[in-house]
């Protein structure tokens, strides 16, 4: 069994998000570790990326402070590696396509796989695009993580029938960052994507308060938490794993009680 | 021309959240359902020539041509277009098709101003709300311009993020389609962004190589030698050159903006200076670091400050058939204060790079040879900070 079909196994998941070099390399690594070590069940690890288009403020200003701290994919491959070393629990990297198409996708897929990455997420890579990264990390045995959106309708079945790992269910409409509620109808989505699969599926965006976390995994298989942990990092800095660690056992344990 | 699922040899796609796939599936089966509507066309048409003021006239530079002393040189006039730009031809298409799809709001990027005032007047003619993004550095270099999309009803949105340029105002134009769908269409101002983009306002920017090919036979009997055309996107460009490109005869000139020069970091010339990448929902030609991360780039033109270009374009540098040259800032200016004196007509500093390029090449040129410059749009916004380059400070 994959890593990450066991992180979703005994109990619903809970994915932390971290914007790799969000303040520096150091405290992520420190961040990370105590994401994991306060119950976290699959990390997302963002390579940085000068425009991402599919993030709201929050994490388009971490972006902007990893790059200028000089946070480059060859860094996040190294710091990925030395996390491996302890970490049992999977890590996916998200990014943008050009991030990966710039290094290369072969050599992107290799050093990955290297580094211990069990999967990728492209929030610019739609289904109709995907087969050209896809059919180079299936060879490396990385999953290529498709998304499904609030819009995706009648492209459900499609998108989830060739999915890989786990699903990425998007709460709502327009960017990442953290909503007071979700209008969705998040038990449909799921429902037409048991229909087409067996891979568990995980809801992202807007999610902030334990309470959102565990309604949406209560409808699906996982909740994923971006911009929450992001902000937290931005407050205290150098400082921010303790204050992450709490947040995420708090959001850990609501998803766990399930 | 080369397009299989949006593709132009290796360029173009949908790289694009999943959110927006279903849009871009529902633009793309509106336009297939009346691109070759004869109603449809019939009101563009009469948009075109009642409204526009189309067909721009293929003006003989004499003055230009005897003062060069080499190819005869005629100026596609799109400056003379309502809103002073060819931007207006891809918006009163794009609105005409929004409106048939049942869109009831209007949201653009702008670099230069140019596209949000089309897209503006466009809103204001036909009912529709307005929302437009502009870099806040562009917002400041092109004050009357956000203005003039006040005036008209738009809103506008200044964008900080980045180097708060047209790359951003992109990328901010993106987000909010993809937070309002429903009754929101993307005036995309470009040949850029996802299929079926580059492809719609491709089409409806040929308009002007169909007419500089009419008007041409009527007065020279012959094709050009030359078609030359400014070039960030590319929009006025691939409009300028899309009915010769089965003519082999007709070289095809797009001038990129070269900033300070290609060799320094302040330049926008994406085919001289990019590689390949995927960033706005396209594959194409970008300026980016070994990293992939997107290059902060710089013209003294707005409108041709942007790190990539259309993917039809990048598709015809790889085959040979257009070449794409550099041209800097201190040679636009040139241009754009020669064609003032010379001619009496004061282009924009985007179509000021495709003069300037002509006047390069045209002296060395046979005066049996014909040169067509698409003068994108005029001057006018661009007074002051050329005024500013030449260290003269005016008020407006």
């Amino acid at each position: 069994m994959s890593r990450i079909a066991e992180a979703f196994q005994n109990h619903k998941a809970f994915i932390a998000f971290i914007t790799v070099g969000d303040p520096d390399l150091e405290t992520t690594e420190k961040v990370v570790r105590a994401a994991v070590e306060n119950g976290a069940d699959l990390i997302e690890l963002g390579i940085p990326f000068s425009d991402p288009t599919a993030e709201g403020p929050v994490i388009m200003e971490a972006d902007e402070v990893a790059l200028k701290a000089g946070t480059t994919t060859d860094k996040v491959l190294e710091l990925t590696k030395k996390l491996r070393e302890t970490i049992r629990i999977p890590m996916v990297y998200m990014t943008y396509a050009n991030v990966v198409f710039s290094y290369g996708c072969e050599k992107f897929a290799q050093k990955a796989a290297e580094a211990g990455i069990d999967g990728l997420i492209l929030p610019d890579v739609p289904y109709e695009e995907k087969d050209e990264f896809a059919e180079v990390f299936d060879r490396y045995g990385i999953d290529l993580i498709s998304m499904i959106a609030p819009t995706s309708e009648d492209r459900i079945s499609m998108i989830a029938r060739e999915a890989k790992g786990f699903i990425y269910m998007v709460s709502s409409l327009g960017v990442t960052g953290t909503r007071s509620e979700i209008t969705t109808d998040i038990g449909a989505m799921t429902e037409l994507v048991k229909k087409s699969t067996k891979i568990p599926c995980a809801v992202g965006f807007g999610i902030s308060t334990p309470e959102q976390a565990a309604k949406m995994a209560e409808l699906s298989d996982g909740a994923i938490v971006g911009s929450a942990i992001i902000k937290i990092i931005a407050k205290y800095g150098k400082e921010a794993a303790g204050p992450v660690g709490k947040y995420v056992k708090q959001m850990a344990d609501a998803v766990h009680k399930l | 021309m080369t397009n299989q699922n949006g593709r132009f040899g290796i360029h173009g796609g949908q790289y694009i959240p999943e959110t927006l796939m279903n849009a871009v599936i529902e633009l793309e089966a509106a336009y297939n359902k009346y691109k070759n509507d004869p109603q449809f066309n019939a009101e563009l048409t009469e948009l075109f020539n009642n409204y526009a003021g189309r067909p721009s006239r293929l003006y003989y530079a004499e003055k230009m041509t005897k003062d060069l002393g080499g190819a005869k040189i005629y100026l596609k006039r799109e400056d003379l277009n309502h809103t002073g730009a060819h931007k207006i031809n891809n918006c009163l298409g794009q609105a005409l098709l929004a409106k048939k799809m049942g869109k009831t709001r209007l949201i653009a990027e702008t670099g230069a101003g140019q596209h949000g005032v089309a897209t503006a007047t466009v809103a204001a003619l036909m009912g529709m709300e307005c929302v437009v993004f502009m870099g806040k550095v562009d917002t400041e270099r092109q004050a009357l311009n956000v203005y003039k999309m006040k005036l008209l009803g738009a809103e506008v949105v200044p964008v900080t993020d980045g180097t708060g340029t047209l790359k951003d105002a992109v990328s901010q134009a993106m987000r909010e389609w993809t937070s309002r769908i429903d009754d929101t269409h993307y005036c995309l101002g470009s040949v850029m962004g996802p299929h079926p983009f580059p492809t719609i306002v491709r089409d409806f920017q040929a308009v002007i190589s169909k007419e500089i090919k009419e008007q041409m036979l009527e007065k020279e009997g012959r094709l050009p030698d030359a078609v030359i055309a400014c070039v960030g996107g590319g929009s006025n460009a691939i409009g300028s050159f899309y009915h010769f490109i089965d003519d082999p005869s007709v070289r095809l000139i797009g001038c990129e903006a070269a900033g300070r020069g290609i060799d320094t970091f302040e330049t926008a010339a994406t085919i001289n200076t990019g590689r390949l990448g995927i960033f706005h929902g396209m594959k194409s030609y970008f300026c980016q670091n070994e990293y992939g991360q997107i290059a902060p780039v710089y013209s003294i033109s707005a409108g041709l400050d942007y790190p990539g270009i259309g993917p039809e374009h990048a598709y015809l540098h790889d085959i040979g058939r257009a070449e794409y040259v550099p041209v800097t800032d201190e040679e636009a200016v040139e241009a754009f204060e020669y064609t003032s004196r010379t001619e009496g007509i004061i282009p924009a500093i985007e179509s000021s790079h495709a003069i300037a390029y002509a006047m390069k090449i045209a002296p060395k040129m046979d005066k049996d040879k014909i040169i067509v410059i698409t003068v994108s749009g005029r001057g006018d916004k661009d007074c002051a900070a050329i005024a500013r380059y030449r260290g003269e400070e005016i008020s407006e």
